[in-house]
C-alpha cells in the first residue's frame, strides 16, 4: 500500500514561495494500476517524485506499507527506492553505456554479484522483448525499445511500486499501444502496483484501475475509471471526460435529418442491452442512428449516440421517456 | 641576425623540448588527479545537484577564479616559495611545473565543470531513483556521459599549457618556448625562433589532433 498524505510542494518565486502540489492525498492499494490525469503545469509531475523523494515534499508524509519514507534517513532511502522503480516520459537512459549496462545499474546499486547481473539482465530483456538488444547503445533504438529499457531498468530490482512519468507521451500511436500493454501485463503478471501520471486520458483509460485528476495543483477528484467516465463530479473532470466522449454531429446532417434528435449515453449494463431495437418495435417509431460511439472502460462498455426518431407525437413522447428510463442519460438536440 | 648554427640548435632545441615534456607531464598528471575531482566537486556541490553545498562550491569556485584571474607570469613568482618548498628548487621545470601545476588544476576544473553540466539531468535523476549511491552514480553515469567533454577539455588545458610554459622560461623552466624568446627575443637568431615555432606548432596541432581523434572515437561508440 503507498500513501500519500496532504502533501505539499512549494518551490522559491519571484513573488514569493509558488505552489506546485497542495494537500494532495491519495492511497494506492497493492496490484492496483492508479493513474494521475491533468493538463501539464498541473503538478503531477512534482506529486509523482515526491514518492521516491526525488523531490522532497515542503510538508506531509509519504508511506509505502509501514514505513514512512519521508522520516528515512538518505541511506536508508536508498533501500527502498530499490523497492520502487521509475519510468521516464524521455527515458533517461545513460547514452554512452549499453542496454546492458543501463539495466544493470539498479542491480550494482543493488549490490547484486556481477555473475548475478549476468543472468538476471537477460532475463529482464527477454520480459520486455529485447533480448537481442542486450550490447547494444540506446542511440540504435527507437523511442518505443528505449521505452522498453527504462521498464526493464526500472524492474531490475523486483520493485514491488512502479512509477511511471509520462511514459508514453514520447512515443507514436503503436509505440503507445505496445509500452501500455506491457505496463499492463507487468501489472497483471508480476502483480506491481503501478502509479502512472498521463496528461492523455486514453492513457488513462486503457490502464489504469482508478483515476485522481489534478488541476492547479490540486487533487480534485478521484475515482474507479469507468465511474469517473461515467459521473465526472468536478468541472474540470466534465470537460476532460467531455472532450473524449462528446461527438458533434456535422451540421448538415443536422439540418437534414428529419424527426427528433437525442443524444444518447449508455453505461455499464444499459449499453448491451438490445434497448433501441425494443423501442422500434414496441413503441412505433423509427429510429436512425446518426453518430455513435461505444468504448469498453476496465472492461465495461460506455457509449454515446446520436439518434433521430420518427413517429407520432404519442408515439415520440413515448418513446422519450422509455429511453430516458433505461439509459444513463438523454438529451435532446432537437424536437421534431 | 646571427648565422644559423644547426648543432647547437638542435642540442638546445633537444634539451628545450626534454624540459618542455617534464613540465607539461607533470602538470597534466596533476591536473588530472587533482583538477579533474575538483571540477566534479564544483558540480555536484551545486544547488540540486548530489552534493549540494553552498560553502564548498563557493570556496572552490574563489579557487578557481582567483587562480585564473592572474596573468600567469604573476601566479609563477607568487609561488615560487612554494615550488622551493616542494621541489627544493626556484629554478629548472620540476620547479616550474608547480606554478603550472597550479594554473592547470584551476583551468581544467572549470572545464570540467561545464562538461559535467552538458550531461541530461534526467540520466542523473533516473540513477537516483534506482537507489544507486553518489559514488555510483558518478563511476557509472554521470563520468562516461561526460567523456568526451572531458577528453576535448584536457586537450584544451594541455594546448594552454603549452603557452604558459613558455612563460616558465623566465624563472629558468627553460622549455621550447623559452628558446623561441631566448634565441628570437633577445639574440635576435630570427631563424632559430622561426624553428622553434614551428616546433610549437606542430606540438600543438599533435595534440589537438590526438584529443579531437580521441574524443571523436568515444562520442561514435554511442
Amino acid at each position: 500500500m503507498l500513501r500519500l498524505k496532504d502533501i505539499h510542494v512549494e518551490f522559491p518565486g519571484k513573488t514569493g514561495a509558488v505552489y506546485a502540489v497542495r494537500a494532495a492525498s491519495l492511497e494506492v492499494a497493492d496490484g492496483e494500476v492508479y493513474g494521475i490525469v491533468g493538463t501539464s503545469g498541473a503538478g503531477k509531475s512534482t506529486l509523482l517524485r515526491t514518492v521516491n523523494l526525488l523531490q522532497r515534499p515542503t510538508s506531509g508524509e509519504v508511506w509505502l506499507d509501514d514505513v514512512e519514507l519521508t522520516r528515512l534517513p538518505e541511506r536508508e532511502l536508498r533501500a527502498v527506492r530499490r523497492r520502487i522503480g521509475m519510468v521516464f516520459q524521455h527515458f533517461n537512459l545513460a547514452a554512452s553505456r549499453t542496454v546492458h549496462d543501463n539495466i544493470a545499474l539498479p542491480l550494482l546499486a543493488a549490490g547484486v554479484p556481477e555473475d548475478k547481473i549476468r543472468q538476471r539482465v537477460p532475463e529482464l530483456l527477454a520480459l520486455v522483448g529485447l533480448s537481442d538488444k542486450e550490447f547494444v547503445k540506446p542511440g540504435k533504438l527507437s523511442g518505443g525499445q528505449k521505452q522498453r529499457v527504462g521498464i526493464a531498468r526500472a524492474l531490475a530490482t523486483e520493485p514491488s511500486v512502479l512509477l511511471c512519468d509520462e511514459p508514453t507521451s514520447a512515443l507514436d500511436p503503436e509505440s503507445t499501444e505496445s509500452i501500455l500493454q506491457l505496463l499492463s501485463e507487468v501489472n497483471r503478471r508480476l502483480g506491481v502496483t503501478i502509479l502512472v501520471i498521463s496528461h492523455e486520458l486514453a492513457v488513462i483509460k486503457s490502464i489504469c484501475h482508478r483515476v485522481a485528476v489534478m488541476t492547479d495543483g490540486e487533487i480534485v477528484e478521484e475515482n474507479g475509471v469507468f465511474e469517473l467516465f461515467a459521473h465526472p463530479v468536478h468541472d474540470f473532470t466534465k470537460e476532460l471526460v467531455n472532450r473524449s466522449l462528446e461527438l458533434e454531429l456535422p451540421e448538415r446532417v443536422r439540418q437534414s435529418a428529419p424527426g427528433t434528435l437525442l443524444r444518447l449515453v449508455y453505461r455499464g449494463e444499459s449499453a448491451e442491452a438490445p434497448i433501441l431495437s425494443q423501442a422500434v418495435r414496441e413503441l412505433g417509431v423509427h429510429i436512425n442512428i446518426l453518430h455513435g460511439h461505444i468504448e469498453y472502460i476496465d472492461g465495461r462498455p460506455l457509449g454515446v449516440l446520436i439518434v433521430g426518431l420518427e413517429g407520432s407525437t404519442a408515439a415520440l413522447t413515448r418513446t422519450v421517456v422509455f429511453l430516458r428510463e433505461r439509459v444513463a442519460r438523454l438529451e435532446v438536440l432537437r424536437h421534431g | 641576425m646571427g648565422d644559423l648554427d644547426l648543432s647547437v640548435l638542435l642540442s638546445d632545441l633537444g634539451k628545450a623540448l626534454w624540459e618542455t615534456l617534464q613540465m607539461s607531464a607533470v602538470s597534466l598528471v596533476v591536473a588530472l588527479l587533482l583538477g579533474l575531482p575538483l571540477g566534479f566537486l564544483l558540480y555536484l556541490t551545486r544547488r540540486g545537484l548530489l552534493l549540494q553545498n553552498r560553502l564548498v562550491h563557493f570556496l572552490g569556485g574563489i579557487f578557481v577564479n582567483f587562480v585564473r584571474s592572474l596573468p600567469y607570469v604573476i601566479l609563477l613568482i607568487l609561488v615560487l616559495p612554494l615550488a622551493n618548498l616542494v621541489t627544493g628548487h626556484t629554478t629548472g621545470p620540476i620547479s616550474a611545473s608547480v606554478s603550472l601545476s597550479i594554473a592547470c588544476i584551476a583551468f581544467y576544473a572549470r572545464l570540467v565543470e561545464v562538461s559535467l553540466s552538458e550531461v541530461g539531468k534526467g540520466v542523473i535523476e533516473a540513477a537516483r531513483s534506482t537507489g544507486a549511491s553518489n559514488w555510483l552514480i558518478v563511476k557509472e553515469v554521470l563520468f562516461p556521459e561526460a567523456l568526451p567533454g572531458l577528453v576535448r577539455g584536457f586537450t584544451v588545458t594541455a594546448i594552454s599549457l603549452i603557452g604558459y610554459s613558455a612563460m616558465a622560461g623566465v624563472v629558468g623552466g627553460g622549455g621550447v618556448g623559452f628558446l623561441a624568446i631566448n634565441y628570437g627575443y633577445y639574440r635576435y637568431e630570427t631563424g632559430v625562433m622561426l624553428v622553434t615555432v614551428v616546433v610549437l606548432i606542430v606540438i600543438v596541432q599533435a595534440i589537438q589532433v590526438l584529443g579531437d581523434w580521441s574524443a571523436a572515437r568515444i562520442d561514435r561508440s554511442r
